[in-house]
């Protein structure tokens, strides 16, 4: 008989495990890369591939050669990181763009601050953030890529709604005088829901991102408060706007369904590492997000706001965790 | 929709391998060692010595304080020795064995199996009875149950709620015993409700045992209306006291505070029936319902068992420890404890024995904290297990303090759910030993 | 142009010279009284902040010291007497020369003197290991090798040794803070003097169990047997608990209760060696105590 192994209680393991949960969100993303593998073809593929292989890549190498520590590339994690990048950048960049948001995304949002689970910004935003910064004409470059195996060419045309309406605002022009300019444009909710008319690859099928969402729900993954909220408030504020000046600002739905709003609020905002633990808190950060999100779209010189609120919310999670306690079993304390 | 308690909690597999097999009688052992530290409180004091000849149900240790229980023979035979032997964690316990011959009870316990439903004995004589029988809680914490039976002055108890919820996987013996003898459990809650005063009883079952809770709600129906059968949705911790008693009332025991002060005392099912054998047939508590169970043993079976029977003999009954087998488990997978020492003896709160093999209970290397919060949804006290484990590695003891560590039940549904295998409750029980050394000691406003 | 930049001087010079006034006054009323002898000690103070002294840290020793009229009682075991003298010549007081102390081990249950009874899977944690149960040896007094003082040093002085799973200290770098000491949940540690030459004799056990039980779970244990307590001409051991204890105050170093004890319980260290056993081992030891002597 072997030796007795001791240790203590609980004796079993609920086996969940953090690889089990990156893989769930990486087939939570499936349905929109195979959306945008239709409609953009090989350079989706090559983005994502891209992507995935370098954030996978350098945390396997800054973790085993400068920080020198067992890597921790089979979490998965890093690939989760890659694939969102991806999903992020437009349709046209080129692959060496891909690769240097990698580098930043892996590199110095994730493994300075320690690895997984001590970054204070989510690295996938920090990635394209960086991009967008520093690559500002590539990253808004909605023309589409020429290339291997494209069927769907026509469906969609170059540019995203949000900074066709952001420029012809900007230049005193009315919602209807926009409209009317750029009949391509269709704002049907159809065409937003299934394919949008342009933006970053994983923007396209608001449908193929809210079946991944339901997917996460389903695993338990992740909980709805935090993407609801989000939905919820900029869907509010919107209202609220649109109620006032309909030929300013433009309108929940549209709002909710253009850009980056769902792909944020589903995969991004929701990211463990960097979003409160409670529910309470959840919602507190979701609307903060959505709040920044309406106030940068709406009055930024940005015609997108969403990466930018994630990233201002997650500096704000560390006093989010700190000042909202969970509800406690049994509040008051007895007299005893 | 059947109730259950209000935060947190986790649905491991129930593994009831055990549940369809009876209690069965497991033969009187040739030898037994009895602890006189079988409860919680001070341990009991030997009253035989080394060749007295002792009769099943003979006192052989008597209470040591008034949070203490009395210690009975279960066998028939001669004291061969009085002194310290290691636990079942290896510990010293200051140990009676005595040598089997024959199985002679005390003459005034009534051996017959007629179920006797008048209850004569007075308030008080119930609980003198009790504590004279030394019977303890059988749920775990082994709390002599007289003293949980006698409220604080200026505590009044309201329900009584009896606790079928056996949540821990593979644990069957308080099943059984709820199918095998309903009516003597529902005379046992009759007799503490008698004890305690109150006129309204709960027995709270996991709706994973549908027929124990048909068979009890029948018989609760047509002859014991004061007792109501409450039906609870699976879910684990839902046999920890505050959890229960939410499930079933709604009411929320205050942080730090005890049952009483929502005016519930609870009490194991299997308590229940020790209760009734003790007052209405004069038994001392000796003997236990154990499960001897694990997916890598031969059988799996549910024993009626002498209090001091070694791990070792009750391993060789289900065909002994089998070679992939690693851990030999005194209780359930989530709270009980591993055993050190295969040679240590029962108990009488050792409800199971429990073998798992390496890949059922081997733990896992601990990964980053991917701060998903699944602890803190799982923790049934709303605590932030997360923070806690990370306070308690840096001894941070006024942080633990703020964030209730004190609360801490000790379920490990934290440890249970954690992704990345930190093993949550190894830290946080200690630092919540050590808050309370802290707090006990500080003084009274 | 010429005034713009003339404006800008004389608006900045003023403002400089307003805030300036400002902080002069503020400085002046906030001024916190601090006796100026508690930076000059703690200037002299090692710096560690490792709380060996008893305080949370050298500053608050620094201020403990200079209240006090006296420096009985405070010791710095990191600085030692060197330290210890130079807090006294500032402070204007005498200090008693203390002698240098070591942590030492009171075990030497390895792998192959102790075998184990079962095997640990928990955190590896003296500290959790010990609340759980008596350890995965047959002694429940001996160590459980999951380095909770390798953990507690702060000079990095005390590690376990994989191969026999105890804690060893480097006596060079051991400051005797004492971290280890109240970091083992068996009391296992002690801090002993490090005696002349670095020379001492101790008990490697801690075990209170009887002699045939300590035997039993570990083949160097000490028995109790009282064989040591005899032979020692100085009454420097004393048997209590089934544990031998040499006071060392009162041990004279002659080492016959090493000889005389059965388990090999009783450890000289720090001896030279008496007879070249292998040549090889016998060089570098020898020179090294040569080295000392010298």
């Amino acid at each position: 008989m072997r030796k007795l192994l001791v240790s203590p209680a609980p004796h079993i393991h609920g086996n969940e495990n953090t690889r089990k949960i990156m893989r769930d969100v990486l087939i939570a993303l499936a349905p929109s890369v195979i959306v945008s593998v239709y409609f953009f073809g090989f350079k989706a593929i090559e983005l994502v591939l891209v992507g995935a292989v370098t954030c996978m890549g350098v945390e396997y190498l800054v973790q085993k050669y400068i920080m020198r520590v067992k890597p921790s590339v089979s979490d998965l994690s890093a690939a989760v990181t890659g694939v969102l990048l991806a999903l992020n950048l437009p349709p046209n960049a080129p692959w060496w763009v891909m690769l240097i948001g990698s580098i930043v995304a892996i590199g110095v949002a994730k493994l300075t601050f320690g690895g997984l689970g001590h970054n204070v910004f989510n690295p996938a935003l920090v990635g394209r953030v960086f991009l967008l910064v520093s690559f500002p004409a590539i990253m808004t470059d909605w023309t589409l890529p020429d290339g291997w195996f494209r069927p769907e060419v026509d469906a969609i045309s170059g540019a995203t709604p949000l900074s066709i309406i952001n420029e012809g605002l900007a230049s005193g022009l009315t919602l209807s005088q926009i409209m009317a300019n750029h009949p391509e444009i269709d704002l049907s909710w159809t065409q937003m829901l299934f394919a949008k008319t342009g933006g970053s690859i994983g923007e396209l099928s608001s449908f193929a991102l809210i079946l991944g969402f339901v997917y996460l729900l389903a695993r338990k993954v992740i909980r709805p408060h935090i993407t609801l909220s989000i939905l919820l408030t900029v869907a509010a504020l919107t209202f609220i706007f649109w109620q006032i000046n309909p030929d300013k600002y433009t309108d929940p739905l549209f709002n909710i369904l253009s850009g980056g709003v769902l792909i944020g609020s589903i995969f991004m905002a929701t990211d463990y590492v960097t979003s409160p633990m409670t529910a309470k808190g959840m919602v507190i950060y979701g609307v903060g997000i959505g709040l920044i999100t309406v106030l940068i779209r709406y009055f930024g010189s940005y015609p997108e706001g969403i990466s930018f609120a994630i990233l201002i919310m997650n500096s704000v999670v560390p006093l989010i965790n700190k000042y909202v306690k969970p509800r406690r079993f049994g509040k008051e304390v007895a007299n005893a | 929709m059947s109730r259950t308690f209000s935060i947190g909690g986790v649905h491991p597999h129930d593994c009831k391998i055990s549940k369809d097999s009876p209690i069965e009688i497991f033969p009187v052992p040739e030898q037994v060692s009895i602890s006189m530290s079988q409860h919680l409180g001070a341990p009991a004091q030997p009253v035989v010595a080394k060749g007295d000849r002792v009769k099943a149900g003979q006192l052989i240790g008597r209470a040591g304080g008034f949070i203490s229980a009395n210690i009975h023979s279960s066998v028939s035979g001669t004291v061969v020795s009085v002194g310290e032997l290691p636990d079942m964690l290896g510990n010293p316990a200051v140990h009676v064995v005595i040598d089997t011959d024959g199985d002679e009870w005390m003459e005034d316990i009534d051996r017959t199996p007629d179920v006797v439903r008048d209850i004569s004995l007075s308030p008080q004589d119930i609980i003198k009875r009790i504590a004279d029988c030394g019977i303890v809680g059988l749920g775990g914490a082994s709390f002599p149950t007289h003293v949980k039976l006698s409220p604080p002055p200026g505590k009044k108890a309201e329900f009584l709620i009896i606790n079928g919820a056996e949540c821990e996987p593979y644990l069957t013996s308080d099943y059984r015993i709820m199918l095998e003898r309903p009516e003597e459990i529902l005379i046992g809650a009759k007799i503490m409700m008698k004890a305690l005063g109150v006129a309204k009883g709960f027995i709270g079952i996991e709706d994973n045992k549908p027929e124990a809770i048909r068979r009890i709600g029948e018989l609760a129906r047509a002859s014991y209306s004061e007792i109501e059968v409450v039906p609870l949705r699976k879910r684990y911790p839902q046999g920890g006291e505050k959890q229960l008693i939410d499930a079933v009332t709604g009411r929320k025991v205050p942080s730090m505070g005890l049952p009483i002060d929502t005016g519930v005392v609870v009490q194991n099912c299997g308590t229940a029936f020790a209760v009734y054998e003790a007052v209405q047939k004069n038994k001392p508590l000796f003997e236990s319902i154990v499960t001897v169970t694990g997916d890598c043993t031969g059988q799996q079976r549910n024993f009626l068992l002498r209090v001091g029977t070694r791990f070792d003999k009750m391993l060789e009954e289900v065909g002994g420890m089998p070679s992939e087998a690693v851990k030999l488990i005194s209780g359930g997978p989530m709270m009980g404890k591993a055993v050190s020492n295969i040679s240590a003896a029962s108990v009488k709160s050792t409800s199971a024995l429990l073998v798992l093999s390496e890949k059922q209970t081997a733990r896992r290397e601990e990964g980053n904290c991917i701060r998903c919060g699944k602890c803190a949804q799982a923790c049934p006290m709303g605590l932030e297990p997360f923070l806690l484990n990370r306070l308690a590695r840096l001894g941070w003891k006024d942080e633990l303090e703020k964030n209730k560590v004190y609360d801490c039940i000790e379920c490990g549904c934290c440890s249970y759910t954690c992704p990345a295998f930190i093993p949550l409750l190894d830290y946080i029980r200690l630092a919540k030993a050590d808050v309370l050394r802290i707090m006990r000691a500080r003084p009274k406003k | 142009m010429g005034t713009f930049v003339i404006t800008v001087v004389a608006i900045l010079t003023v403002l400089g010279l307003l805030l300036a006034v400002i902080l002069f006054f503020v400085a002046e009323k906030f001024k916190v009284a601090e006796d100026t002898r508690i930076d000059t000690v703690e200037a002299i103070m090692p710096g560690a902040n490792c709380g060996g002294c008893g305080f949370a840290g050298c500053r608050a020793f620094a201020e403990a010291c200079v209240k006090s009229e006296s420096l009985d009682g405070f010791f710095c075991p990191v600085g030692g007497n060197a330290v210890m003298q130079k807090v006294a010549s500032a402070l204007g007081m005498t200090v008693e020369e203390k002698a240098p102390m070591t942590a030492v081990v009171r075990c030497n249950g390895s792998c192959d003197n102790r075998p184990k009874t079962n095997e640990y899977g928990g955190s590896s944690s003296c500290r959790i290991m010990a609340s759980l149960y008596s350890g995965d040896t047959a002694c429940k007094y001996g160590c459980l090798g999951q380095g909770d003082c390798e953990e507690a040093c702060n000079f990095d002085a005390i590690r376990i040794n994989p191969s026999t799973g105890l804690p060893e200290v480097d006596e060079d770098k051991c400051t005797a803070c004492g971290a280890c000491v109240k970091a083992c949940p068996r009391n296992i540690i002690e801090l002993r003097n490090k005696g002349p030459k670095n020379r001492r004799v101790y008990v490697c056990c801690s075990s209170n169990d009887k002699g045939a039980v300590a035997r039993k779970a570990c083949s160097v244990a000490c028995i109790g047997c009282r064989k040591c307590e005899k032979v020692c001409p100085f009454g420097a051991i004393t048997v209590e608990n089934n544990l031998a204890y040499i006071d060392f105050n009162k041990c004279k170093l002659c080492r016959k209760c090493v000889e005389e004890c059965p388990t090999g319980a009783i450890h000289a260290v720090n001896f030279p060696v008496r007879l070249p056993m292998q040549p090889e081992a016998f060089a570098a030891p020898g020179t090294t105590n040569k080295d000392k002597e010298e």
